[in-house]
């Protein structure tokens, strides 16, 4: 059976031939073991070309063929005859399962005292029960970054897909990055800067430029210290000094200074910039900038060093008075001329599901329309180094959606989900209470 | 500088309108979404004095008419936002809890910039309203986007006024505020939704009475008139009907609870802002005859905004609500149409019903429908000209019209960056300049300690930015 689906798709059949179909047919099915097709869509592959009037075949929670006259025996049959395949759609900054309510803290878990908390873990406590997992998943987005985001160390981001009775069963990476706020020489006092202007008050500061070079300094000498300690707590466990004790925050910190995993550096002004990314270079560890502002003006550099982009809400407003008005809608159009490699992303959870329209807009200011969904799919998965996400190839994982249209496009309605191969429902807390609600005589 | 920097970019920008109010003007060679009669394909609208003096496939265009081709791109009425806090150096009198007296009118600001960037995404009017920290607020301000004219010109001639009113959490508040037990801060009245409607059915008692006390005089005709109140004087208005009542609200109990409280005291309620458990109560609402100005798809951000859900609108319409969308924020405001779009997707409206929750039914809410909202025979020629349909995500605005003028025209705003650049450029160097020669300050002279440790040379032109800001 494979091997017929191999002969057809020779194309597309990277799978070895021990992966029968005969084993399956041999074994009892569970019901969510039974592979699916869906049948008959054009296939958006995003890493390559779409595929019109082409099946997917999906088994054991993957993607495991293309074609378009796959059969396959015992397998549930979906018509999405003139429908569209896509990847699920991927946003690589939220704080989804951490928050449920901005303005509760009670309901808000992404912060804590201190200012370097690498030991804290977004992955523990994201709730799967969250009501904005139905919500935003509605919407087309099956994989989500979830982070925390206090101090200078916030602690570790995990990647999870939108489905899942327990944590284990959405992770897709427990951590997947070390969520550095890299400190700021820009001193900005926004709203609530009653608040901040009351705290300086009460410490004795100025709030002047050579304060906030202190401040920076002091910070900066601080998380070297960090990392510093953390590369000798490294080098002590390899070799097995006994007199090392267990420390949880350095420990955490191993994965970053051994180069395996990313800093996601939250950053903004161009000076903030490169100010991350010198250190980067000093502290010889990974970087992804994330919602950096002025990416725009530091293309040539982030191009020369190589390093990934995560763009926050393009629908933002320019962050000078005379920046141009369309500033933030065309940074991503800047970023691909200069080549640096970005995803698109909402922060938060309010507006996380909105985050194909956050793409659209950088395609309606000049980045092709291709690279937008790119810039939602394919290319979060690669900047978090995730091969099995992004895109729909045999072998990657099987989070894919079913839609009328353009999944960029508000009138696009996502018919179907499927994550981990499993279908998920569309149903959620709004659709239940307009149900309720339209009802009412 | 920050002053300076905004007046020479106003003037740079304020070039932007071409042909003078006299001359007609033609836009030819465009599909018109005329909201109020459907889609005209590869049609033509004539504009003379500022009004939409013809629309149709072809109109009859005097030969010395300015003629701009849109070349197949799409135009529709101007946006209109009716719940904006933009350009209003004031937005809460928050110190008392009945400030109808304030008026924002008086506190425009022409010159924010937010104004210009709204215009760009295609809004020509707004109502700039009160904050929500007050059950009562203040007295509302319809704007259109004359950007580049005084704060007088920028007013709506002949728009009738509002006063907006504030439910539910904002107004508690300060009643009742966060580490409340803990705090020194002095507390106000009122703390509970209960207050909430103490505090302004105690006002309209004191109105009614007010009015009573005005009526009699003039009936009577008294040697003594009653004192003017001037924060009594608003509410008067409303009760006379001669001043809209905005109802800023989210939970449905405490709608129900105003809409009560403005039958007890015979006054409508023009509209609720937010209203976003309306849905749950559509028929009352409906019944009232009061609007429903709401968000597409906002939620979860607070707890009375955990019952949202995007088919608010959807829920509201159905029943005969009149409903728009709003943005309450310069940022959501420059994409209204992507929001109006969001409705096509909850709830299935038709293109010509969503686009109506942001130019026809605020126009309606704000009783400036005679003026504005849709592209009809004698409205004012306020238009949007989008480059792709303006439901479509991918669309963005080409150029905007009020009463016939362009004012904003996204080529002029690209070639004019260059200029601005290089006058931002001159500004900073001057500044630079200035500062070299000053003695240095006291904070400049704080121990070398500054230098970051990451050994990059100091860059000190670079701190013009900070001198600037």
């Amino acid at each position: 059976m494979t091997r017929r689906i191999c002969l057809l798709l020779s194309a597309f059949c990277l799978l070895p031939s021990a992966f029968a179909a005969e084993k399956a047919v041999a074994k009892k099915q569970v019901a969510t073991d039974q592979p699916l097709i869906l049948r008959g869509a054009t296939v958006h592959t995003v890493s390559g070309k779409d595929l019109p009037n082409t099946s997917v075949l999906i088994k054991n929670g993957k993607i495991e063929a293309l074609g378009q006259t796959l059969r396959v025996a015992g397998a549930r049959e979906i018509d999405v005859r003139g429908l569209h395949v896509y990847p699920g759609l991927i946003n690589a900054a939220t704080t989804i399962g951490l928050t449920e309510i901005s303005a509760v803290r009670e309901t808000s878990d992404t912060s804590d005292l201190g200012d370097y908390n690498p030991q804290l873990r977004a992955y523990s406590v994201i709730n799967p029960a969250s009501e904005h997992i139905p919500v935003v998943r509605a919407n087309g987005i099956t994989t989500v970054l979830s982070s925390p985001s206090g101090g200078v160390i916030s602690g570790q981001a995990a990647l999870i897909n939108l489905a899942g009775w327990t944590i284990d069963e959405m992770a897709v990476r427990k951590s997947v990055g070390m969520v550095i706020r890299f400190p700021s020489m820009t001193q900005r006092l926004g709203r609530g800067g009653g608040i901040e202007l009351l705290m300086m008050m009460q410490e004795g500061r100025t709030g002047g430029f050579s304060e906030a070079q202190r401040t920076y300094a002091r910070r900066v000498a601080e998380l070297r210290e960090w990392l510093d300690k953390a590369r000798h707590y490294a080098q002590a466990r390899a070799a097995e000094t006994p007199d090392v004790k267990r420390d949880l925050k350095l420990e955490a910190l191993v994965p970053l200074v051994k180069g395996e995993q990313p800093a996601l550096m939250t950053v903004s002004a161009a000076r903030d910039i490169r100010n991350a990314l010198e250190f980067a270079d000093k502290e010889k560890i990974k970087v992804v900038l994330i919602d950096p502002d002025d990416a725009w003006k530091e293309a040539e550099l982030l191009k020369k060093k190589d390093i990934p982009v995560i763009l926050g809400p393009t629908l933002s407003l320019p962050r000078n008075e005379d920046d141009p008005y369309d500033l933030p809608y065309s940074q991503p159009a800047m970023l691909y001329k200069a080549g640096v490699k970005f995803a698109i992303s909402t922060g938060g959870v309010q507006f996380a599901r909105n985050l194909p329209y956050q793409a659209a807009q950088a395609a309606a200011f000049g980045l092709p329309k291709d690279e937008a969904l790119k810039a939602v799919t394919l290319y979060p998965a690669q900047i978090f180094g995730v091969k099995e996400l992004g895109s729909i190839e045999p072998g990657k994982t099987a989070n894919l959606i079913v839609t009328d249209g353009d999944p960029l496009e508000s009138r696009t309605q996502v018919k179907r989900l499927i994550i981990n191969g499993r279908e998920v429902s569309t149903d959620n807390k709004h659709k239940q209470l307009y149900e309720k609600y339209i009802a009412r005589p | 500088m920050r002053a300076k920097l905004a007046i020479a970019l106003v003037l740079l920008v304020g070039t932007v309108s071409g042909a003078s109010a006299a001359q007609p003007i033609l836009i030819k060679n465009a599909n018109i979404l005329t909201v109020s009669h459907g889609r005209i394909e590869n049609g033509a609208i004539l504009i003379r004095d500022g009004k939409i003096a013809a629309v149709g496939l072809t109109v009859d265009a005097p030969s010395d008419a300015q003629v701009i081709d849109a070349g197949g791109q799409w135009v529709m009425p101007g946006i209109i936002d009716p719940h904006s806090h933009i350009n209003a150096d004031a937005t809460n009198e928050g110190a008392i809890s009945v400030s109808s007296m304030t008026r924002t009118c008086e506190v425009i600001n022409p010159e924010s910039i937010a104004l210009y960037r709204e215009l760009a995404g295609g809004v020509t009017t707004a109502d700039i309203i009160h904050g929500s920290a007050n059950p009562i607020g203040g007295q509302d301000c319809v704007l259109k986007f004359r950007w580049g004219k005084t704060a007088k010109e920028l007013m709506f001639e002949g728009a009738k006024p509002g006063l907006k009113f504030a439910l539910g959490e904002n107004p508690k508040r300060a009643g009742t505020p966060s580490g409340y037990g803990q705090t020194t801060t002095p507390l106000r009245y009122p703390g509970s939704r209960m207050g909430v409607e103490d505090v302004i059915r105690q006002a309209f008692t004191e109105a009614r009475q007010y009015q009573k006390d005005w009526d009699e005089y003039k009936r009577k005709g008294a040697a003594v008139a009653p004192r003017r109140d001037v924060k009594l004087e608003p509410l008067a208005e409303v009760l006379r009907g001669e001043r809209y009542a905005y109802v800023h609200g989210y939970r449905a109990d405490e709608l129900l609870m105003t809409l009560k409280l403005a039958d007890e005291f015979g006054f409508k309620i023009r509209f609720f802002i937010h209203g976003l458990e309306a849905y749950k109560i559509a028929n009352e609402i409906a019944a009232h005859g009061a609007g429903v100005s709401t968000f597409s798809d906002w939620w979860a951000y607070k707890v009375e905004a955990w019952d949202a859900i995007p088919y608010n609108a959807a829920i509201l319409a159905k029943k005969g609500v009149l409903v728009s969308l709003n943005s309450d924020d310069a940022e959501l405001a420059r994409h209204l149409n992507q929001e109006a779009a969001k409705l096509l997707k909850y709830g299935n409206f038709t293109d010509d019903e969503a686009l109506a929750t942001i130019t026809l039914n605020p126009a309606k809410q704000l009783g400036i429908d005679q003026r504005v909202g849709s592209i009809e025979v004698g409205k004012d020629a306020d238009l949007a000209i989008f480059d792709q349909h303006p439901l479509s995500n991918y669309a963005k605005v080409s150029k905007v019209f009020i009463d016939g003028q362009v004012y904003f025209d996204r080529e002029q705003d690209l070639k004019q960056r260059e200029a601005k650049a290089k006058e931002i450029q001159e500004l900073k160097d001057k500044e630079r300049k200035a500062a070299e020669r000053r003695p240095p300050a006291a904070e400049k002279a704080a121990p070398q300690t500054t230098t970051p440790p990451t050994g990059r040379k100091k860059r000190p032109p670079e701190s013009t930015e900070e001198v600037i800001r």
